[in-house]
């Protein structure tokens, strides 16, 4: 009885394979987004935790010499023999890949790799030839190091290679020096005074690394809010799919339970049955966003490299986290679609005939109910909208829009085709409103993925495109001078402002320190009043003329973040180390994590006295750059790393933020063929049901050439409503992104801009999907057979 | 590559299948023990670098002016990744410090470790001084200032010796199995010490009696040896006892001893004339380990219960083990330490 009673439920399957195929590969498509976009996150976030987690971060705190030259052996020793943890590292270049030369036994844990996959051999790692630990791909560039046995691990960052200290001074050509000292967190009792032992040495602090990670988790929450909204869509399909099949397999059922097949096991089959299909779905799935991320993890590497300097591996692995949350995620999705269908058979009467258009009649009688729904569910976003202040609350506004908009659009379409209607004339124009709104139920849920890809796609475009907009006003802003040199003590930084003085056009001291303002930690900068600066700033709010108030000396700049924080604006007085000062300005500071504030250089000079310059941005011609660093670094000793080429830094972000671009595009074009997809695929199912309503249209004389075309209008019509509603719902979305989510994730907002030809491009983009997707339904009944619509008549009920 | 697990692989204490802490280990192309050997001194007081592994190891049993009872470690191993000479970061010797103070309720442990080519540990017979970092046993053998710090303890003290060197085994020739792996083995267990221990609580001045091991070897363990249980005690009469158990893989030992007389004349007991039987655990770090034992040699009339000052000293270092003070009671009466390696 059992496989009886499957095989006629698979028969099903067997013989409509679209419906299989449609569902199977929407929920596929749909995982496949989720756990590429997944992929890419988890991947980039693994691999910059792993650079986090090395020198490269500067986790620890360090010890150089104040002179930037390489310490010798006996220094160190003799900070040991002092009582001080400290553990050498020496550092350089072999073929690109930097490599870092540590002490094993001294280095404080979390310096070098995390993780080995391979047992590591203290003896081999540190004597005879010895070994190098990287990365596959940095092991290859490294090829022509044969004589060193290279050990491969996953978790470190890209291009960097650890190996002894004495093997990296053999590698380098630098016996017996080191670079830097790092200082273990836990010390001794009973050093001697650091002064003391070795007064050449000076202490750098470790970087704090949060500007680049809330940066990052900025650039990931977009990816994930892509990877959600993607997954709706293809849940939508999977809905449509399971219900449609439901609906036809009725009869089945019925003929089944008539036969003394017991209802639970029924159900326990049925399930059983999705649940295999969602497992294969699900497997397709993760394949797919394999190959997704792998195609997207290069321009993501890339674009947060260019963006904040993290470094991601450009590799993929297959985590098998991934694989887990794919199938789950599947497997959910499906039983999500299912558990409404499910509860219906559990319910219906043993002898309910099979009812081909239940779907339509059951969509009409819930329509109320949805409409209900939807218009709760908006007014809940809208008082969100406007008291909404904290990631979950964000969250849940986010939810409630999409959620709702989504409920609302059948309301919406079918009031629209209703006023069609009553405006149309001509018997003709009549039946095609109303023949649409009398397929609008079965088209809904396709056209409701078609508006949440429509809406992410106009959500997310707004949101990157005025993130990258924000971002080149923030690069220009911070970094106009072409050259940035820092300086380790006040000599070197007297040297070198006498240096460039006369060589360049100008050069900008740029000097900070650190105060209490309202309460806010706060980097006090003092400013010169130079053209680089008036250019180049741009204000969230100004008065009409903020240089010019801070050159006079009594006005005060601050950033966006104290702002906030301290809930100041202009025209506030704030006291700064006991001065007041008028604030004439607040401009945008993304990825600091505290306050920031200018005021002119003479009262920072008399506030701080204590305070000199020691790093200086340069202006000159960008053509004098090269040589003027070589005679810079000639004339002072300047360390090549205290030298910074700003502007080539800045030429290489610009050149991949629109990577960024590639990523988002691709990401875009996906959701939208996946939207395509749904509609094309209610359309095909749509059509073989919809043959007894055209049939008597036929049968008065309507060409089924007119009756296609008409097919690929309605298709075009219903496509462009949703669009126009989709545009609101995207800008809305958008604003929610970067007026709630990111201010309360990040502690600022991105001001919004919008995109009119981009979104322009969507509609047609959406309209050419939905023509598509209607175009093979359409060319099918115009080759219907006269002999099938013939058919109808004798086969009615 | 893990910092720590690097560790884990450093010598003397990963428990591999070759022994405890690979101990047991071939000696490859070091060179070995051998018996009729005379001692050099003050040069063997130095590091013998054609061995794999050697140690100072030196252990105290303190009071201080309330009578409260305060243990001390001070140990430097070295061992040579090869026999091979190398200079500066490439010299294969490598070094690791262990300092711990034991007192009733705590037990305080830190850990160095470091290379010997480039000055940071070593160590050179004459004038003698035993170091790494700022850790340093430095004078000549019978008087010594010794120093250590941890992060949250240090101690500064001076020994004089009262009494001669000793011998272990066949005078110094110290067989560790039935296959005969053996190591060169003598101590200085005479020392008066005093000094400061400097505790969380605060400096606290204290004083008692000193034990320095110094011994090397190759390969001092056999293959199928798991661990050992190593006793030195000082018994109030004068005359001292060093006995320990060196456990086999199919549940055996093999025992060896010697008694030192209060002036200095030892005798050297053979496998089965010293026996010591675990008489209660206690789990510490999440391992078992027997913290008072019953401790015979027959032959002397010794018959002794051994019992840890505090039962947590457990060495919670790169390779860990238990290593602490011990009261002694029973036909003899006093103090002294005990250490039991192996107890995963």
């Amino acid at each position: 009885m059992m496989h009886a009673a499957l095989s006629a439920l698979l028969s099903h399957w067997w013989r409509n394979p679209l419906q299989l195929f449609t569902l199977v590969s929407g929920l596929a498509l749909a995982t496949a987004l989720w756990s590429g976009v997944q992929a890419v996150n988890s991947e980039a976030r693994a691999s910059y935790d792993a650079a986090a987690a090395t020198l490269d971060e500067g986790s620890f705190d360090q010890l150089v010499r104040r002179d930037g030259q390489p310490m010798d052996l006996s220094d160190y020793v003799a900070l040991r023999r002092a009582g001080w943890l400290f553990s050498p590292v020496i550092e350089g270049r072999v073929d690109g890949v930097r490599i870092l030369g540590i002490d094993p036994l001294t280095a404080p844990r979390g310096l070098g790799p995390v993780d080995a996959t391979v047992g590591p051999d203290i003896g081999a790692f540190m004597s005879g030839a010895g070994q190098i630990y990287a990365t596959s791909r940095t092991l290859d560039t490294l090829a022509d190091l044969d004589q060193i046995e290279k050990v491969e691990i996953t978790d470190t960052p890209p291009n960097v290679a650890y190996t002894d200290i004495s093997v990296a001074q053999r590698l380098l050509n630098r016996a017996g020096e080191i670079d830097v000292l790092v200082i273990g967190a836990v010390q001794p009792l009973g050093q001697l005074q650091l002064a003391e032992v070795a007064p050449d040495l000076i202490r750098r602090q470790a970087q704090v690394s949060t500007d680049i990670g809330k940066l990052t988790d900025s650039f990931h929450l977009n990816l994930t809010a892509f990877g959600l909204l993607s997954f709706a869509v293809g849940i939508f399909i999977v809905n449509g799919a399971i219900g449609l099949a439901f609906e036809q397999r009725r009869p089945v059922v019925r003929t089944l339970r008539a036969l003394g097949m017991p209802l639970r096991r029924l159900i326990v089959l049925i399930s059983l049955e999705l649940l295999g299909l969602a497992i294969i779905a699900g497997t397709i799935g993760v394949g797919l966003g394999y190959l997704i991320a792998g195609l997207l993890l290069p321009d993501v590497a890339a674009t947060l490299k260019g963006l904040y300097g993290a470094e991601v591996a450009g590799t993929l692995q297959l985590r098998p986290s991934w694989w887990l949350s794919g199938l789950l995620i599947a497997v959910g999705g499906t039983a999500m679609a299912a558990a409404g269908a499910l509860w219906q058979l559990s319910r219906m009467p043993l002898l309910a005939a099979a009812q081909p258009r239940a779907l339509a009649m059951a969509a009409g009688r819930r329509a109320k109910l949805q409409g209900i729904a939807a218009a709760g569910l908006l007014l809940a976003a809208f008082v969100l909208g406007l008291t909404a202040d904290g990631l979950i609350a964000g969250f849940a506004l986010l939810g409630a829009l999409l959620i709702g908009a989504a409920l609302a659009l059948p309301v919406i379409l079918d009031r629209f085709l209703l006023w069609g209607e009553g405006r149309a004339t001509g018997v003709m124009g009549q039946w095609f409103w109303a023949d649409t709104r009398q397929q609008l139920p079965g088209l809904s849920l396709a056209l409701m993925a078609l508006l949440l890809a429509m809406a992410a796609n106009v959500g997310v475009s707004t949101m990157v495109s005025s993130f990258r907009l924000t971002f080149l006003g923030f690069l220009d802003q911070r970094l106009a001078s072409e050259l940035y040199v820092y300086a380790d003590t006040p000599d070197d930084a007297a040297q070198i402002a006498a240096f460039a003085q006369g060589r360049v056009d100008a050069v900008l001291p740029i000097q900070s320190t650190q105060v209490q303002i309202a309460g806010v930690p706060t980097d006090v900068f003092g400013g010169k009043d130079h053209s680089t600066y008036r250019d180049n700033w741009t204000f969230l709010e100004a008065t009409s003329s903020p240089w010019d108030d801070v050159i006079n000396g009594q006005s005060i700049l601050i950033n966006e973040q104290l702002a906030r924080r301290a809930n100041l604006t202009i025209g506030q007085s704030i006291n700064v180390a006991g001065e007041a000062y008028e604030i004439s300005g607040v401009y945008g500071d993304y990825g600091n994590p505290i306050g920031q504030a200018l005021i002119n250089e003479e009262p920072f000079a008399a506030l701080f006295p204590d305070v000199t310059p020691q790093r200086f941005g340069l202006r000159l011609d960008p053509i004098d750059v090269p040589k003027f660093r070589d005679d810079l670094r000639a004339a002072t000793g300047l360390p090549e790393a205290n030298i910074i080429n700003q502007a080539g830094i800045k030429a290489f972000s610009l050149g991949v933020f629109d990577r960024t671009f590639t990523v988002t595009t691709a990401l875009n074009v996906l959701t939208l063929a996946v939207a395509g997809f749904a509609i094309l695929m209610s359309l095909l199912t749509l059509a073989t049901m919809r043959l007894p309503q055209l049939a008597p249209v036929w049968a008065v004389g309507v060409t089924r050439r007119q009756l296609g075309q008409l097919e690929v209008a309605r298709a075009m019509l219903l496509a462009m409503l949703t669009a126009v509603i989709a545009l609101p719902l995207g800008l809305a979305l958008a604003w929610a992104l970067l007026a709630i989510v990111n201010v309360a994730a990040f502690g600022w907002r991105l001001p919004m801009y919008l995109f009119p030809w981009d979104y322009a491009r969507l509609g047609g983009f959406a309209l050419l999907a939905a023509a598509l997707a209607a175009l093979w339904p359409a060319h099918r009944l115009a080759g219907t057979p006269p002999a099938a619509l013939l058919k109808v008549f004798s086969n009615e009920r | 590559m893990n910092v720590k697990a690097l560790i884990l692989c450093l010598f003397p204490f990963a428990a591999t299948a070759q022994g405890f802490a690979g101990l047991g280990a071939g000696a490859d192309s070091f060179s070995v023990p051998a018996q009729d050997y005379v001692f050099d001194f003050p040069a063997d007081h130095g590091p013998h670098n054609d061995y794999r592994i050697e140690w100072w190891y030196l252990t105290a049993n303190l009071e201080d002016a309330d009578g409260t009872a305060y243990g001390l470690q001070w140990t430097l191993f070295r061992l040579a990744l090869s026999p091979d000479d190398g200079d500066g970061w490439t010299a294969p010797q490598l070094w690791m410090g262990h300092a711990a103070v034991t007192t009733p309720t705590a037990h305080y442990v830190t850990e160095r470790l470091g290379r010997g080519g480039i000055g940071q540990a070593g160590a050179v017979p004459e004038p003698f001084e035993a170091w790494i970092d700022d850790w340093q046993l430095v004078g000549d053998l019978d008087a010594l200032a010794m120093r250590a710090s941890g992060p949250d303890f240090a101690y500064d003290m001076t020994l004089d010796a009262q009494g001669p060197l000793i011998f272990h085994g066949d005078q110094g020739y110290s067989v560790k199995s039935a296959g005969g792996q053996a190591s060169y083995y003598y101590s200085q267990p005479f020392y008066d010490i005093s000094g400061v221990l400097m505790l969380p609580d605060g400096n606290v001045d204290v004083s008692g009696s000193a034990w320095l091991d110094r011994e090397w070897s190759s390969q001092p363990l056999g293959a199928d040896q798991t661990g050992w249980d190593w006793f030195s005690l000082s018994f109030d009469d004068g005359a001292k006892m060093m006995g320990f158990l060196l456990r086999q893989a199919d549940g055996t030992a093999y025992s060896s001893a010697t008694w030192i007389a209060p002036d200095g004349e030892t005798e050297a007991f053979p496998d089965g004339a010293f026996a010591a039987v675990p008489l209660d655990t206690h789990t510490t770090a999440g391992r078992d380990v027997p913290v008072q034992w019953q401790v015979t040699l027959p032959a002397k009339g010794v018959d002794v219960m051994v019992m840890a000052l505090n039962p947590d000293a457990w060495m919670d270092t790169s390779v860990p083990y238990w290593e602490g003070p011990v009261n002694v009671a029973g036909s003899h009466q006093g103090v002294g330490y005990l250490e039991m390696t192996g107890y995963e």
